[in-house]
């Protein structure tokens, strides 16, 4: 290649005159350019993980630097996807990183027009003191039956709906305390 | 599911992604694969490399369509005329893989003398009761063997024993009732005998005959008219099914909620299930129905479920009326053939699992703990208790209902009636802040001001955040490493009920009240990961199970029932084998061969095509060389090939079960549906199924058209969700003259609170839309990127007007019907906002696993619809017209 400093180095001057008359390759190099290295190569760490979009399960591995997402990529090793992301799974950084994602508690106090700040400790306690009320009151110990009253052992106050974005571990974990609870409204949307 | 596991004993996908290249023909229905699988799709078009054959049909042209050698239009919801036309295609043309059929179907099976078909009652089978809406299948089982053993003798007189009673008065027991349809999940329904077989199928009451003459008038004239199809297409594609099927060739089909969402979707994929048997394409490679499912970890949330009716591994929910009792609970399917017989040791595990020590054989493992059903608890029906006050605390989980749930109203309008409500998401969803700006806040139907709900949001951490596995669309459990630390207040979810779990327990120690007892006794002890929530890895070795002697097991074959084993998902049993997480291997695929069986796990037992003895004839050999998967290799007397055999490993081809034999001892040499309680896959479903052993056309609750094959227009077993907020359009109805559908798009996920919160993915796709056909615009003066406004009896929603060809004006016999297209993304927050397609939707239910009907009748008009409080006006105004009578006029 020409040297780069002087005028024969010219991006045009190198297309017009050498192989790469499309310009597509060698030719379009510059210094800079030849300079630049991808985000993904100054990354700590590369952490393998799955798409959390559709079901097809696509592989990813997640660049990080100094505790960040930098990016994500496919990883060309699954046999199911081979390496490639559509275009959810190629954005799934921004998932990640987007600025809108809230990550303090927001609260809303019945009747309130707006949003209020609450201690997330708190928050999980005031949920749980929710739980155990609602539980005692709409405690149901028998209903009635096809062939009379029956055991039900239950509650049909609490409901829950989510699982199909969740790890199989998360579901396991509240199935079995909502089990425990009584509770058995319990959806996902796998139903929707 | 039930669609698939009534048929071949599992609910899950029979095969995998990568095996669709090994088809010679792929048909796509109910699904748009290239759009919404995009990734998935490239070994369709790897198999088209190779030569195969690739179909689609679907009320639009995709870009699915567009690589596939042929596009067949369909009318929305007419799916089971079409596919019912080619098992008659099939069957009277003698196209059938007959060897195949004769051994591993129930095609030989001679039904009971009184069974009748809906060609004999107007589109009823036998059994039905009006008033509940419900069937009795009783007469629709299995005649029973010539010589019957003492157990089947015994269970004949049971039988006997509750007809006498029925017809005394008392109702037969819900041994049909709907929620049990969904536990066939892994564990086929439960019959009483293997049965009368005639294998010559010339009994007239065999199944082969019965199903013979039940798709008799399906012909291409039938499919003409009742799904806009003309006849030479169908001839094509029933030509492409048949010429590769057999021996030396196989077809598979795809399919996703194209199928699921309709009041006839279990029975969708059933039609499906009984054509792929009849060509002989399940259990061998390049064949089997691939089951699309829609979100990361859709078949692990049934697996694992967040259902109402099951429980990990597809065990049902205690039921108050028969289940008060271990030994009832499990009584259905003890005992049985195959390996569903062993169910009391699942049960049992599970149970273990939960309760730890406190489960003992004195107290029945704490069986009493469990809290039971009685009759319909699903998401839909329990928004109706909201609405009605009787349910007041809602958690919401990575869901957003207000915009992804069919009739976002009745979400809205219950959530504004809680006491409370749970929601943890990554962003403001629309179900989060519907009290401060949902549709209902501006057309003043609902005030701020006076909804007492109280809502907590709690945000997530994302996949990255945490570690742990999906289990994705081919039963496959891949496990994702914690990249980095959840930001601010965000948690994973096994964080969070971990500590909610704990707190909750801790409220309520020293209670001396029973009621308390399942909480307290609860095992809820894990080590601690960085974040102060349970190691992720030691609940995935719970799910796993563990021995007596406290050790990992590696098979659910080690299960127990006295209570030596432990183990949370038995289906599950396997991906801790060795103490290793086995969903966490990834070795490269370019070091393995194409089943790269050491690439995650997949349920059950690692088998990654289901029931592939069926890949070998019944002496065992392959059916051929092309299609050589696994095999009785006679020398060791072991199976073998190239994948995990999905059978007794040693059991030989020629070996038949003692009399009397119980659980897998009862699976014969030709059996391959291991899990099915005949060892034989279904054609006709004598149990198991709310709404027939055989599918049937009927029209989706809202059509316009008439049902031409009966007199029964809609599912007579559907579930209407009765509610002032889900009126239903009438049919055939001049107001509401036009067909919609709802679909997704490639750059946006379901109700879009993962996508229309993203810069790129928003760039790409910026505003809702709706696709219609030229003839439809020029009747209703709809403009190209103008506005069009759409009404259903629910409410009426705008969006940008796409006129194109992509929508055929569909001609059935003299007139036309209508199409209208609209991905149902959009809501009210994010940096893309719209009205929700959902909104449009109505409640009526599939009886077997309560899910919506997709498909629905419309209007539609020019220009943006009306603001504010005209908006519920405008909308009563097309109910007046109708002559749907508003709320409290109903009798």
């Amino acid at each position: 290649m020409a040297d780069p400093r002087t005028f024969l180095g010219w991006p045009l001057l190198r297309q017009v005159t050498g192989a790469d008359r499309l310009g597509r390759g060698h030719a379009a190099r510059s210094e800079r350019s030849d300079r630049l290295t991808p985000r993904t190569a100054s990354a700590d760490r590369v952490v393998d993980s799955v798409c959390p979009f559709c079901a097809v399960g696509c592989a990813q591995k997640v660049f990080v630097k100094d505790g960040e997402v930098i990016q994500i990529e496919g990883n060309p090793a699954s046999p199911i996807s081979r390496g490639r992301l559509c275009p959810k799974g190629s954005a799934s950084k921004q998932l990640v990183t987007s600025p809108t994602r809230v990550t303090k508690v927001r609260y809303r106090r019945p009747y309130a027009t707006d949003w209020e700040d609450l201690d997330r400790d708190t928050a999980i306690d005031m949920i749980a003191d929710r739980v155990v009320e609602t539980r005692r009151k709409y405690w149901e110990w028998e209903a009635d039956g096809p062939d009379g009253r029956r055991r039900t052992r239950r509650t049909l106050g609490i409901a829950s709906l989510g699982g199909a974005t969740l790890d199989n571990e998360e579901n396991y974990l509240m199935k079995k305390l909502y089990t425990a609870m009584g509770a058995i409204q319990i959806e996902n949307q796998a139903r929707i | 599911m039930p669609g698939l596991g009534t048929s071949f004993g599992r609910g899950g996908a029979t095969t995998n992604l990568q095996d669709l290249s090994n088809a010679d023909c792929i048909l796509i229905e109910g699904s748009n694969m290239a759009e919404a699988h995009p990734v998935g799709f490239q070994w369709v078009m790897e198999a088209k490399r190779r030569g195969a054959t690739v179909i689609h049909v679907d009320p639009r042209f995709t870009r699915t369509s567009a690589v596939a050698d042929q596009h067949v239009p369909i009318r929305a919801g007419s799916d089971i005329a079409f596919l019912g036309a080619l098992v008659n295609h099939v069957l009277s043309n003698d196209l059938d893989f007959r060897e195949y059929v004769v051994a591993y179907t129930n095609a030989a099976n001679v039904i009971d003398e009184d069974f009748q078909d809906t060609e004999e009652l107007e589109g009823l089978f036998s059994g039905y009761d009006p008033e509940a809406g419900q069937y009795d299948p009783i007469t629709w089982r299995y005649r029973p063997p010539a010589e019957m053993t003492d157990q089947e003798r015994q269970r004949a007189e049971e039988l006997e024993d509750e007809e006498r009673r029925d017809q005394e008065g008392s109702r037969h027991q819900e041994s049909h009732q709907a929620a049990r349809s969904e536990s066939h999940g892994s564990g086929g329904a439960p019959v009483s005998w293997k049965g009368l077989r005639d294998e010559t199928l010339q009994h007239p009451s065999c199944v082969f005959q019965i199903l013979k003459r039940h798709y008799a008038r399906y012909t291409p004239e039938m499919v003409r008219d009742v799904c806009g199809i003309e006849p030479e297409q169908f001839r094509r594609v029933a030509d492409a099914l048949t010429r590769n099927s057999g021996r030396e060739r196989t077809t598979a089909f795809c399919y996703a909620v194209g199928w699921t969402q309709h009041s006839v979707g279990a029975q969708m994929i059933r039609t499906a299930s009984i054509l792929q048997l009849l060509l002989g394409n399940i259990g061998r490679p390049g064949g089997g129905i691939m089951a699309l499912r829609g979100h990361a970890s859709i078949q692990g949330s049934t697996d694992i479920p967040t259902l109402f009716n099951i429980l990990p591994g597809y065990l049902p929910m205690p039921n108050a009326a028969h289940h008060q009792s271990l030994d009832a609970w499990v009584a259905d399917d003890e005992g049985k053939a195959g390996f569903w017989g062993n169910v009391r040791s699942y049960a049992v595990s599970l149970l273990k699992s939960y309760w730890g020590d406190a489960a003992t054989a004195d107290n029945d493992f704490c069986f009493d703990y469990l809290p039971r059903v009685t009759g319909d608890h699903s998401t839909y029906t329990t928004v109706k208790a909201m609405i009605e006050g009787r349910c007041k605390g809602y958690f919401v989980v990575g869901e957003n209902p207000a915009v992804g749930s069919s009739n976002g109203k009745m979400q809205r309008l219950g959530m504004a009636n809680l006491d409370w409500l749970v929601v943890r998401d990554l962003q403001l969803i629309e179900s989060a802040t519907f009290w401060k700006d949902g549709p209902e806040i501006e057309t003043g139907e609902l005030v701020t001001e006076r909804i007492g709900t109280e809502v907590f949001f709690l945000p997530a951490a994302s996949h990255v955040e945490k570690a742990g596995s999906f289990t994705q669309t081919q039963r496959m459990l891949q496990w994702r490493d914690q990249a980095v630390a959840p930001p601010g207040d965000c948690q994973s979810e096994l964080q969070f009920y971990f500590d909610l779990g704990r707190r909750i327990r801790a409220r309520l120690a020293g209670s001396t009240d029973e009621r308390d007892r399942p909480l307290l006794d609860l095992a809820w002890d894990y080590p601690l990961d960085a974040e102060g929530g349970p190691e992720p890895e030691s609940v995935l070795r719970e799910i796993n199970g563990t021995g007596p002697d406290g050790a990992a097991l590696s098979a659910y074959t080690e299960l127990r029932a006295d209570g030596s084993t432990a183990c949370g998902c038995w289906i599950y049993c396997g991906v801790y084998a060795d103490e290793a997480n086995q969903a966490r291997r990834r070795k490269p695929h370019w070091e393995q061969d194409q089943v790269a069986a050491e690439w995650g796990w997949v349920w059950p037992a690692n088998r990654r095509i289901l029931y592939n003895r069926a890949s070998a004839a019944p002496d065992g050999t392959p059916w051929s060389e092309r299609k050589r998967y696994v095999w009785w290799d006679a020398e060791a007397r072991r199976w073998t090939g190239a994948d995990v055999p999905d059978f007794v490993p040693d059991r030989a081809p020629d070996f038949v079960p003692e009399e009397g034999a119980t659980g897998p001892d009862a699976i014969g040499g030709r059996d391959p549906f291991v899990m099915q309680t005949d060892g034989k896959a279904w054609l006709f479903a004598p149990l198991g199924l709310a709404d027939g052993p055989m599918p049937t056309h009927y029209e989706p609750a809202e059509s316009p058209v008439r049902n031409p094959l009966y007199g029964q227009q809609s599912n007579p077993t559907r579930k209407q969700v009765r509610s002032p907020a889900n009126p239903l359009n009438p049919s055939w109805s001049e107001v509401y003259p036009y067909v919609f559908t709802t679909y997704r798009l490639t750059e946006h996920h379901t109700a879009g609170g993962m996508s229309r919160t993203l810069p790129y993915l928003t760039e790409l796709q910026p505003e809702p839309f709706c696709e219609v056909s030229p003839r439809l615009a020029a009747e209703r003066g709809l403009e190209h990127l103008g506005w069009a406004t759409i009404v259903t009896s629910r409410t009426a929603i705008e969006a940008r007007v796409i006129v194109t060809d992509r929508l055929r004006s569909l001609r059935l016999g003299d007139r036309f019907v209508e199409q209208i297209g609209l991905p149902y993304h959009w809501g009210g927050n994010g940096i893309t906002t719209g009205d929700s397609p959902n909104d449009l939707v109505n409640l009526t239910l599939d009886p077997n696993v309560y899910i919506q009907d997709k498909v629905g009748t419309c209007d539609i008009r020019p220009g943006r619809r009306p603001r504010g409080p005209a908006l519920p006006a405008y909308v009563a105004d097309y109910r007046r017209r109708a002559g749907i009578p508003e709320a409290g006029e109903e009798t």
